[in-house]
């Protein structure tokens, strides 16, 4: 019988032979994987170096002037948290409601199935695709008809940021809903029997004990739809994103005596994508840009950047909480 | 006096297409501690679960036969589900506390039977933790996440959050598999104390327990009803052999 020391003692020659050849697919992997973090990191500095020289309050706040060759991104700042708010109180019940009746009341296996395909389809489709999509559902079968039936002669019918919104949601549905199926499988089953033993219905079951545990799951993938969204640009060449506006698409909510600015989601808007592309492709002249361009996508970048992070915090947050919930 | 509260007819309990209950008939009486024991496997969980119908929940159950409670089929077309898990309360096997705080856990079932009032609730927690023999433990920490405590605590404060929802019927799957002798002593007490307003299915796999606490025990073996009797008879007298082996431990 060997003893712990015999069984432990490292045997150097054949060891070493071992660890040689065992390392070098590893040492690939690591190679690869340093060079696409220095890859991301050196497209980030160049962008942020000649980008943060422009950056400042004024920058982020005023209107683009003189051409667009001076001033600054605020509308275009304005636009794209506007169009992203809209989005987000469309798409996220929408998709919250989605993926729980995929997860929780689905019996039938092959419905969930084809639903499932659907989604993935869905999630698949270029954006340019579900723009084109936009303008010929939202714009002139939705909105024409609306303004029909109600009579509002060119208020629906027309691209705006309602229906940028909606698009944008469309886009990133499948995105919110796998990743809300996801955070609801996570739930342990026996969380659910607990509930439902205590006499709560299924849905008080979902509202109480599923949905709360799910919840950094879900804004986990809320946050990644924000990001996806506010990267995207084709999707919103035909649905109202503008080239330049003098004014911000806000309307007043008149109530008397004082009236609260709102977003108007009847008017057109710009986007920050979009103006990164005006700048450099659109622009009369493209050289005197220049420095705008790299402002404009340093804050895109980090807004992004900033997003991103912040569902990765969760994420780890999500992953501790299931610790506790398993223990382990 | 035989005052049947729970008959069970030729129930046989189907998961995908593989049996694991066949064709039991039993009997459980009004206000007395009947025990399930036998094997590992043998179906103990199933049977609990075929009383609150909490097997339906599982993907590919089947069953046929039927569960009377006090005379109503409880699988009836419009049994109200919730209603009926409001009668028969389980503890499981596996302690599954929410992720909440202690209090939280506890008023979960009256919050639902739309109790609101702090001082009422408050009066419920002090009542059921002191009969889960917890109360002591938790009174000063009621606020903290229930997940934090040991896995002994946990089981107590399973059968506390159960005891809330005010049943009739308490089907414990194993409440005693994770406590020290002392709390083990405790839920026992309490099971006897229970017994005269509850009806009570104890599934467990210490036999000096079922022999301590149980007016009727039930010994199952693969998913069949080898024998059911009054326990002391049943621990003294059984009239299989396979009982007989079981509860002396040479059995396999
Ligand atoms: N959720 C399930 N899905 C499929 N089969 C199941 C499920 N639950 C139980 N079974 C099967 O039913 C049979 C009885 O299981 P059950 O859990 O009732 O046993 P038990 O007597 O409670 O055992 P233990 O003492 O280990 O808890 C087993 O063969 C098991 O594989
Ligand atoms: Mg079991």
């Amino acid at each position: 019988m060997k003893n712990a020391a015999e069984i432990l003692k490292p045997n150097h020659t054949g060891e070493f032979k071992k660890n040689f050849t065992g390392n070098i697919p590893i040492l690939g992997i690591r190679i690869i994987s340093y060079t696409v973090v220095l890859l991301l990191a050196s497209v980030l500095m160049y962008i942020f170096a000649n980008g943060i020289k422009v950056i400042n309050w004024e920058f982020l706040l005023s209107a683009p002037r003189n051409n667009m060759t001076e001033g600054g991104i605020g509308p275009a700042v304005f636009g794209t948290l506007a169009v992203i708010f809209l989005m987000i109180v469309i798409t996220v019940p929408l998709g919250i409601f989605a993926a729980v009746y995929i997860n929780e009341y689905i019996k039938d296996r092959w419905l969930a199935r084809i639903i499932t395909i659907s989604i993935n389809t869905l999630a698949g489709v270029p954006s340019i695709v579900i723009g084109l999509f936009g303008l010929g559902f939202f714009v002139l079968f939705v909105g024409k008809n609306l303004d029909e039936v109600f009579n509002t002669g060119m208020l629906l019918g027309k691209p705006a940021m309602l229906w940028a919104s909606a698009t944008l949601g469309v886009l990133v549905l499948p995105l919110i809903i796998v990743t809300t199926v996801e955070a609801l499988k996570s739930v342990p089953d026996i969380q659910r029997y607990a509930a439902i033993s205590l006499g709560s219905t299924r849905w008080e079951m979902i509202k109480t004990i599923v949905l709360p545990q799910a919840r950094s799951g879900i804004l986990t993938g809320i946050i990644l739809s924000i990001s996806r969204a506010a990267g995207e640009t084709a999707p919103l060449l035909f649905l109202g994103c503008a080239f330049f506006l003098p004014d911000l698409p806000v309307t007043y909510l008149d109530l008397g005596l004082f009236a609260i600015p709102m977003i108007n989601p009847a008017e057109q808007f710009m986007y920050l994508s979009y103006h990164i592309f005006v700048l450099t492709t659109q622009s009369t002249n493209p050289t005197l840009t220049k420095p705008l361009q790299y402002g404009t996508a340093t804050v895109l970048v980090f807004l992004t950047l900033l997003l991103n992070m912040t569902a990765i915090i969760y994420r780890i947050k999500f992953r501790k909480n299931l610790e506790g919930l398993r223990g382990y | 006096m035989k005052d049947t509260k729970i008959e069970i007819k030729n129930l046989s309990v189907f998961f995908n297409y593989v049996q694991a209950l066949n064709k039991i008939n039993l009997e459980i009486q009004s206000n007395k501690v009947t025990s399930i024991i036998g094997p590992s496997g043998c179906g103990k969980t199933s049977l609990l679960r075929t009383i609150n119908r909490m097997n339906e929940l599982i993907k590919g159950f089947l069953h046929k036969g039927e569960v009377l409670i006090d005379g109503i089929n409880i699988y009836d077309k419009n049994i109200d589900l919730v209603k009926l898990r409001k009668l028969v309360g389980m503890v499981f096997q596996n302690s599954n506390l929410f992720p909440k705080s202690i209090y939280e856990n506890i008023v979960f079932a009256p919050t639902l039977q739309g109790i609101n009032e702090k001082g009422i609730l408050d009066e419920i927690v002090e009542r059921v933790c002191t009969q889960a023999a917890i109360w002591k433990e938790i009174k000063d920490k009621l606020n903290s996440n229930a997940l934090n405590l040991s896995a002994g605590q946990q089981q107590r404060l399973c059968i506390a959050r159960t005891l809330a929802a005010e049943p009739s019927i308490l089907l414990m799957d194993e409440p005693a598999s994770a406590l020290d002798p002392i709390s083990t002593a405790k839920i026992e007490e309490l099971i006897l104390e229970l017994k005269n307003e509850y009806t009570i299915l104890l599934v467990t796999h210490n036999m000096q327990q079922a022999a301590r606490v149980s007016d009727y025990t039930a010994f199952l073996y693969m998913g069949q009803l080898i024998e059911f009797g009054r326990t002391p008879k049943m621990f003294t007298n059984p009239i299989n052999k396979q009982t007989e082996d079981y509860i002396t431990g040479r059995f396999g």
